[in-house]
């Protein structure tokens, strides 16, 4: 109501005034009097923007009081020698801590520092005692002894009881953890998970406290690089009930025995680990603290932050390494394990599912110039088989023991290759064969290198399908593709973490190939003892990879970052914890 | 105006629940789910998983179960930080981005206001011309250049002094915000200085202001009361959606400075179909811009007389 009432007064007024408004419509004309109107209202603009200024200023003041209160730290320099402390970025944080489910790499890279398993991954990548001291892997059981010395965070002992909890909860159906399968060595595991037996039938028992007994399910020679894997980490049964279902949701709400503990979490912000006291070994840790204070997952941001002096490590990518060259900084890279090809889709239904069809297509891909020419990312290697080059085999690499098949691009046999497939399938021209992709920058440039590639050198047309990361996965899963630019990263140092990738049983072969003597060297490769053997059995797998083109392998990825000089002792590798800065040190600038 | 009130309030509750349908509707009709990951699962597992989200019944029935749950004020525990309820999330991050939304839209408000006056006052002459070049830059270039160029700027400058006079990324200080709020409000400020200059212009040619002008009033009083009072109006009436725009676009901005604020959950839940935060994070914002908008209509009424609210 008052608006209407101050709305009339102001109305009146107006109209009062206007009757001496020619005087006013005159007086604009003449410059002097408008001048000084102009100052007069100029300097009034002055006042209050100062005021506005001020009264920002308070603003500004004020809030950052309210942030303090959402408690997030500020964060030092990249490399303090005083304190003994380091600054990083993180990409991503952690989704939660809890080991019975954590899948990704951040959690893995967090954990590797709060946790300790059984054994872990020494600086050369050789596995060496964690908890256990030693241990036997027989046919049917292995033995852990566990060191006496092993301490939680809260002082008391890490028991055999520990693995054993930890692992039955992994297993449980109800904890529902992805990586339960990593567990299915152990006797009855797999039964357990499924829900067919109790989980009082699961294979591991703590003989004592400090013997754990692990009953298998076969013959495994490869049980203690599994072992190393965070889902094989121990936990408290005490503090996991007492957490009441939040067991790694905060820093609170674990309990650590690794090299580090967590100070200070604070989602999305920062992640701050201090040396561990307790951790049997804290004479092989030299840096006092690790501060993750910074959580993004733009690279650029990275690198910035790498510049000012605040982060010791940056990533690099495409865009970056320029700027990281013209600064003429010192690169570093490592093979970070993961290899990444062109998966077919082999179900019946596919034109793809012909043999003829992928040889034909695998005759005219180069993945040298895919490196080299397209993705120009130093670190990166040309792919030649599914097994990585980093794998190793009897007694060096497997790769140097077993060589991949050669191959080199041959137009001639391609198109040879491509006139069977034509006959067979009774189609031609073939209809335009689906390429599905990820939807980003590396990848497009990818899938219309592939493009351009089958259209110039074979005449095959193909529809690229870009897809978010779940929504090509979930066509991935339900086969609605012909091709797919696909990768597998390694969960142990064994060549198995790639050998089953593609038997008829594994969920993740996603193009549903199905060969009968794949399957059984697949087999022969799980369960036996003997290194040759397996090795010889990994052999024929790589070959028949090729021979059936059931992928055609692009490149295995490289990294590529800089480091701050006076950060030393920090190892990347592709399995295990990475980047490992348990045995980081910093030396004086 | 109170009657007037409760019927914009009651259509915004109608709005709301139109965007809680229609982002329920499509997220389920993306192909792959939030269970989906890198490593396929076995079936059990996957049961279990949808046991324990409810993804196993019905998605009717699922509907049901979360607008009931909305309703109670309670979003749901997040598919990807399976310990994290989503109320939680938009509890610890919200304030963060409205900080920054905040502080982004004082300095954009002030700034437009400011610069749009002095445009108008000189107009056509240089500081007008040099503002406007400016304010079309800032209109046409989106802000995670201006993000991007502004970290640059400040490594560049903490470079030339040696020591850290702002810090190039971070949350927690005062001084971690400057920069930040700066380039988000940088694109508004730029459209609020032309609105605010055409507005200007418009008003001091106008009766009014000639007449109180010609009957001597002293300059602030012309200034203040008969051609900033009005002028001001349709920069209030864009405000209201830009203070939710600003708050809740602040994604590549939080990206870029590492700041711990609500929009990387949202864009991140696209990403990772995280069906629960999805819900929380939109329904939260949708609910956000209905309120800005219906608090800017009533402020209008204050601010502008001739403004009936019926």
């Amino acid at each position: 109501m008052i608006f209407i009432n101050s709305g009339s007064r102001r109305f009146g007024k107006r109209f009062v005034s206007g009757a001496l408004g020619t005087a006013g419509a005159a007086s604009e004309a003449p410059g002097s009097r408008k001048g000084i109107a102009w100052l007069g209202e100029g300097s009034q603009l002055f006042i209050l923007s100062v005021l506005g200024i001020g009264a920002f200023v308070l603003l500004m003041a004020l809030l950052s009081w309210a942030s303090e209160l959402s408690g997030v730290g500020g964060a030092g320099e990249a490399v303090d020698p005083t304190t003994g402390t380091i600054t990083l970025a993180l990409t991503t944080e952690p989704p939660q801590l809890d080991s019975t489910r954590a899948t990704d790499m951040v959690s893995g890279q967090i954990l590797g520092h709060v946790m300790e398993g059984l054994v872990r991954y020494d600086e050369f990548n050789r596995i060496v005692p964690g908890v256990a001291e030693r241990w036997e892997i027989g046919e049917s059981q292995a033995i852990f002894h566990l060191r006496e010395d092993s301490r939680w965070s809260d002082g008391s002992p890490v028991t055999a009881h520990d693995f054993v909890f930890a692992w039955r909860t992994a297993v449980a159906p109800a904890t529902a953890s992805e990586y339960a399968f990593i567990l299915y060595p152990i006797k009855n595991a797999r039964a357990v998970n499924e829900g067919e037996l109790p989980v009082t039938a699961f294979g591991a028992k703590a003989v004592d406290d400090h013997t754990l007994a692990v009953e298998l399910e076969r013959p495994i020679g490869y049980f203690d690089k599994l072992v190393a894997f965070p889902t094989y980490y121990p936990i408290k049964q005490d503090f996991y009930e007492g957490r009441d279902g939040r067991y790694g949701a905060d820093a609170i709400d674990l309990l650590y025995n690794g090299p580090f503990i967590i100070e200070r979490w604070v989602h999305g912000a920062q992640l701050r680990m201090l040396r561990n006291d307790a951790y049997w070994d804290r004479d092989r840790i030299h840096l006092n603290a690790i501060d993750y204070a910074y959580i993004t997952s733009d690279v650029n941001a990275t690198l910035n932050l790498y510049k000012d002096g605040k982060v010791a490590i940056a990533g690099l990518d495409a865009e970056t390494l320029h700027d990281a060259l013209e600064q003429r900084w010192k690169l570093e890279r490592f093979n970070d394990g993961s290899v990444f090809f062109i998966e077919f889709n082999h179900r019946p239904s596919r034109l793809t599912h012909n043999r003829n069809l992928r040889k034909a297509i695998q005759f005219v891909v180069d993945p040298a110039e895919l490196v080299y020419k397209v993705i120009k990312l130093p670190g990166n290697t040309p792919g030649e088989s599914l097994f990585p080059v980093w794998l190793k085999g009897v007694n060096g690499y497997f790769r140097q023991e077993y060589p991949a098949p050669e191959h080199r691009v041959d137009l001639a046999r391609a198109h040879d290759y491509l006139e069977r497939a034509k006959q067979e399938l009774g189609i031609d021209p073939l209809p335009p064969l689906i390429f599905l992709s990820g939807d980003n920058p590396a990848a497009n440039k990818q899938s219309e290198y592939f493009q351009e590639v089958f259209a110039s050198r074979l005449g095959i047309e193909v529809k690229i399908d870009r897809q978010i990361f779940k929504q090509r996965l979930a066509k991935m899963t339900a086969g609605e593709f012909d091709m797919v630019l696909a990768g597998w990263g390694p969960d142990y140092a064994d060549p198995l973490t790639f050998g089953d990738l593609f038997a008829s049983w594994n969920k993740n072969n996603r193009g549903a190939y199905v060969s009968a003597e794949l399957d059984a060297w697949v087999a022969v490769a799980q369960s036996s003892l003997v290194p040759e053997e397996r090795m010889q059995a990994f052999d024929e797998i790589q070959k028949i990879i090729y021979d059936d083109a059931v992928i055609l392998p692009n490149y295995e990825r490289g990294s590529v970052f800089v480091r701050n000089p006076q950060l030393k002792g920090v190892v990347r590798r592709a399995v295990g914890t990475d980047p490992d800065y348990t045995g980081a040190y910093i030396v004086d600038g | 105006m109170i009657r007037y009130t409760i019927k914009r309030l009651i259509q915004g509750v109608i709005t709301v629940w139109f965007i809680a349908t229609a982002t329920f509707m499509a997220m389920h009709s993306v192909p792959g789910d939030p269970l989906m990951n890198d490593k396929a699962i076995s079936e059990e597992i996957r049961k279990n998983l949808e046991a324990q989200y409810g993804l196993d019944k019905p998605i009717i029935e699922q509907y049901g179960i979360y607008l009931w749950n909305m309703v109670r004020g309670d979003f749901g525990i997040s598919f990807a930080q399976e310990n994290r309820r989503v109320n939680d999330i938009i509890r610890e991050h919200f304030p963060i981005s409205a900080i920054l939304g905040i502080l982004a839209i004082a300095f954009a408000g002030l700034g437009g206001i400011l610069f749009g006056a002095l445009t108008a006052r000189y107009r056509n002459q240089m500081p007008d011309i040099v503002i406007m070049f400016l304010v079309i830059l800032g209109i046409s270039v989106p802000s995670f250049v201006f993000a991007a160029l502004g970290q640059l700027a400040l490594v560049k400058l903490n470079a030339f002094f040696g020591i850290s006079i702002l810090p190039v990324a971070g949350w927690g200080t005062l001084s971690h915000m400057i920069a930040p709020s700066l380039v988000l409000g940088l694109g508004t400020m730029a459209f609020l200085t032309r609105l605010m200059r055409s507005s200007m212009l418009e008003i001091v040619s106008s009766d009014y202001v000639r007449t109180a002008r010609s009957k001597g009033l002293p300059p602030t009083r012309i200034f203040l009361r008969h051609e900033l009072r009005n002028a001001i109006l349709p920069v209030v009436t864009v405000l209201g959606p830009s203070i939710a725009a600003i708050t809740t676009g602040g994604f590549v901005v939080e990206l870029v400075f590492a700041i711990p604020g609500l929009g990387r959950y949202f864009v991140q839940a696209v990403q990772q179909l995280d069906y629960t935060v999805i819900m929380g994070t939109t329904v939260f914002y949708g609910a956000f811009l209905v309120f800005m908008v219906i608090v800017v209509d009533l402020l209008y009424g204050l601010i502008d007389p001739r403004v009936r609210l019926e």
